[in-house]
């Protein structure tokens, strides 16, 4: 069974569901690990937006596994064909785990292209079709070493029917067997993890007999596809992660695509996720927005910890548009705000990336009403230096048993900040 | 920038004494290094507020207090000693009193090494339409809010000092370099009446460096009298200006060659605008020490990376499948690690695809002139331009007839 090395060690599990733990054994050699509660790097093509390796390595603690789509890689069939040495060695990312996802979590694909053997996916030479053969000959050149098998997850628009869902989890689980039989043989993709993909849109007992199913087939994991955020609300994806997960296996990772914001992150872990795409400070830096919410835990938010809103290091003024994920959220600040042109503090008081420790938000501001590059590449730092270190306290949180701290401080500001 | 009226003044006396009894020791000095026997270049270290410059040297330019998705540490890294910005963009937006508030545009970029500005009469003249030159200064409507604006001598070096730049350049009357007759000739009167209105209304002298600019556009004669005059005034430095505006390249380095000829060997020269390498190369053989173009990171933008054989097109499908660096004896941090074929496929995704070809690019501009410099120092600058010159053309017919004259002036014949 070609699972690699990877192991999930848990130091806790609490008994809502949420796991604590690190992800061991990743990489063909099994070198590189993972914390869980986790999110995977962002990156289109390779590159986390706007960032040179140099940039990039401006920020400490980054996660050790890099999150590439067929979406940016598709079109680069045949070059990487003559190239011969994989995506990571191509793109000149040395000391990473490369994991390949179906679609760029960030880009939504258009949908109703998909047929019973295909899917698309959207470059920018536009569609490109994949049959499952397709599929597995781009993983055997791109030789990532974890990949999310090929799967049907057009089930998230409304009045999606019955038949429809039930239709993609067939269709899933086919594609699923058709890749573990390529899988299996190749040589290419030997000590590769492959995940299976839990569908099953809105319908729980599709979701738990599309997770029966795949947990029954040789996955190293899981993914879980069409819960993504601004599709259905946080009661009903959390009922349905658990219907998931109560047919999944204790003991290999469980990634949700799609779902980003903190608020989400903290009920999805709580439901039992390990893993997230890491592609929401992405978000938030496009539309020109600094990350600013709280999650410090040292004082409990209700018990009164001495700092008085007007002292708080930065002013959320984002409005609460759950379901689109391209507006902005009451957890950053819109720096294009006239407000910020003469504000000479660090985006975020007390924040070590690279951004803060060197830049005012006036600065940020200008180079935003300038349309500067710069901009974009500050932003990125300071964003994902800041959700990262929002999965590090809450991975502490866990430890701590300070969860429900946690989640008075992040989400007490979205209720006192509308 | 303040509206019509607020800002004219009487021109000062332009009384030479009193100018000199006036002066201020210069927060620069120019140490020269070595002259190459040969030809007039030579390696200087031209001592600024923020640290020693060593020439010649390519300033890259940062319009808007930052280079093109560059980080100062970045740029800093590259061995950037003195970068541009531009006081007609900084004084729109955010404007000269928020920098000063920022501790300067140091402060406000973050950026701890030299910094020049130019005046902003070339960017308005240049990029605003209906803008209008007289005595007092430039005229122009505010694409942003309609108002109109004068940027007179004393409001540029006001804007200029609020920016805290090491270098400031003095607000001259700029003609195109195709254009001849009388307007030449004003044009050149009044730059010379704008110096000294600009040195009286430094208010930062001893921190901030003003620079003279040589006007006269291609008339010898003009050029001239330009520098006598230009040269009794006790400034720290001067630039050669009004050329590289699409001008015959025989009259372009005609007329540099003519200004070094005049300029005092013990101030820096700084030739504006000039920027591709056959160029920089020829005019450092003819005396200048310091130069600033936009050219190579605005190209870097659509994928042309600068190669001693030229230029290479990244964005081209001939590169797809290529998994060479851009260049192979490159040491930027962009050809260490990626290949002319992944930064291609990038360029469809993402940004940071710019930013690969800008560092490389800012990296081939400063790399030239520091090998240039060697080469003075080490007295073999002859042979460096011989071997720079076969490498960048494929053969002698190619070589520009321009260069070929401009190097034989300076009694290089190249084989
Ligand atoms: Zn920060
Ligand atoms: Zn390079």
């Amino acid at each position: 069974m070609a699972v690699g090395w990877m192991k999930l060690e848990f130091s806790r599990v609490l008994q809502g569901g949420s796991r604590l733990g690190v992800l061991k054994g990743l990489g063909r050699t099994g070198q590189h690990s993972l914390e869980v509660p986790g999110c995977l790097l962002y990156s289109r093509c390779g590159t986390v937006p706007h960032l040179t390796q140099d940039t990039l390595h401006n920020l400490d603690k980054l996660p050790s596994v890099t999150q590439v789509s067929l979406d940016h890689l598709a079109e680069h069939q045949e070059v990487l064909e003559e190239f011969k040495e994989g995506f990571k060695k191509f793109s000149g990312l040395h000391d990473t785990v490369l994991f390949c996802t179906l679609n760029d979590p960030a880009t939504p694909s258009p949908t109703g292209y998909t047929t019973n053997k295909t899917v698309s996916v959207w470059g920018s030479g536009g569609r490109i079709e994949l049959t499952a053969a397709k599929f597995m000959a781009l993983q055997k050149l791109l030789q990532p070493d974890c990949y999310v098998s090929m799967a049907d997850g057009e089930t998230w628009q409304d009045n999606t029917s019955r038949k429809r869902v039930r239709k993609s989890v067939e269709r899933t689980l086919a594609h699923l067997d058709e890749c573990l039989l390529v899988h299996q043989a190749s040589q290419e993709l030997e000590g590769a993890a492959l995940f299976g993909v839990v569908e099953g849109g809105d319908v729980p007992e599709e979701r738990s007999r599309s997770a029966r199913e795949t947990a029954k087939r040789p996955v190293a994991g899981f993914c879980l596809d069409g819960l993504q955020s601004g599709r259905l609300n946080g009661a009903l994806r959390s009922q349905l992660i658990a219907a998931v997960i109560k047919e999944l296996p204790e003991d290999k990772p469980r990634l949700l695509q799609g779902v980003g914001r903190p608020d989400e992150v903290l009920a999805c872990v709580e439901a039992g996720v390990d893993l997230f795409e890491g592609f929401f400070p992405f978000l938030v830096t496009e539309r020109g927005c600094a990350l600013c919410f709280r999650f410090d835990t040292a004082i409990d938010p209700e018990s009164g910890d001495g700092t008085p809103p007007s002292e708080s290091t930065a002013e959320p003024n984002g409005d609460h548009h759950p379901d689109d994920p391209t507006r902005m959220t009451s957890f950053e600040m819109d720096l294009k705000d006239k407000r910020y042109r003469d504000d000479f503090r660090p985006l975020v008081e007390g924040c070590g990336c690279y951004c803060c420790q060197n830049h005012k938000r006036a600065y940020v501001h200008h180079l935003l009403a300038t349309n500067e590059l710069l901009a974009g590449v500050l932003l990125t730092l300071h964003n994902t230096a800041h959700y990262l270190a929002f999965f590090a306290a809450l991975r502490e949180a866990l430890a701590a048993d300070k969860v429900d701290f946690l989640k008075r401080r992040v989400l007490g500001q979205t209720e006192t900040s509308t | 920038m303040a509206a019509t009226s607020a800002c004219v003044e009487t021109p000062p006396s332009t009384d030479m004494s009193f100018k000199k009894a006036l002066a201020v020791a210069s927060p620069l000095t120019l140490h020269i290094v070595a002259e190459c026997p040969v030809t007039k270049a030579r390696a200087c270290d031209l001592k600024l507020p923020h640290c020693v410059v060593s020439t010649p040297v390519f300033m890259p330019v940062g319009t808007q207090g930052t280079m093109k998705g560059i980080t100062a540490d970045q740029l800093d890294a590259l061995g950037c000693q003195i970068c541009l910005g531009n006081t007609y963009h900084l004084g729109m937006r955010p404007g000269p009193d928020l920098i000063e508030k920022a501790n300067g545009l140091h402060g406000f970029m973050n950026w701890k090494n030299n910094l020049l500005t130019d005046s902003g009469g070339f960017q308005m003249v240049s990029l605003v339409e209906l803008s209008e030159v007289t005595e007092e200064g430039v005229t122009f409507k505010s694409p942003y809010d309609g108002k109109t604006i004068l940027l007179s001598p004393e409001k540029s070096i006001a804007i200029q000092n609020s920016l805290g730049s090491d270098i400031m350049m003095q607000l001259d009357d700029v003609v195109s370099s195709t254009v001849t007759g009388p307007r030449v000739e004003e044009a050149m009167q009044r730059s010379i009446r704008w110096l000294d209105r600009c040195i009286a209304a430094n208010s930062n002298p001893h921190k901030q460096n003003l620079f003279a600019i040589i006007q006269g556009g291609l008339n010898a004669g003009l050029r001239k009298t330009c520098l006598d005059e230009m040269t009794k005034r006790d400034v720290p430095g001067f630039a050669i200006g009004g050329l590289s505006g699409g001008e015959e390249k025989d009259d372009f380095w005609r007329m540099v060659t003519l200004s070094t000829d005049h300029l005092p060997r013990e101030k820096p020269r700084y030739l504006m605008g000039v920027g591709y390498a056959v160029d920089l190369v020829v005019c450092v053989a003819l005396g200048c020490d310091m130069f600033d173009c936009v050219f190579p990171t605005r190209t870097a933008r659509f994928g042309s990376a600068l190669v001693p054989w030229g230029s290479l097109q990244v964005k081209h499908k001939q590169y797809a499948k290529d998994f060479k660096p851009i260049d192979p004896d490159c040491r930027c941090p962009t050809c260490k690690r990626h290949s002319r074929a992944y930064l291609h496929a990038l360029f469809k995704s993402d940004t940071a695809a710019m930013h690969h070809i800008t560092i490389h690019n800012i990296a081939y501009q400063l790399n030239l002139m520091r090998s240039v410099r060697q080469s003075i120092v080490q007295g073999r600058f002859p042979d460096f331009i011989r071997a720079f010159m076969r490498r960048m053309f494929p053969s002698r017919e190619q070589y520009p007839s321009w260069a070929v004259d401009a190097l034989a002036s300076v009694n290089i014949t190249l084989e």
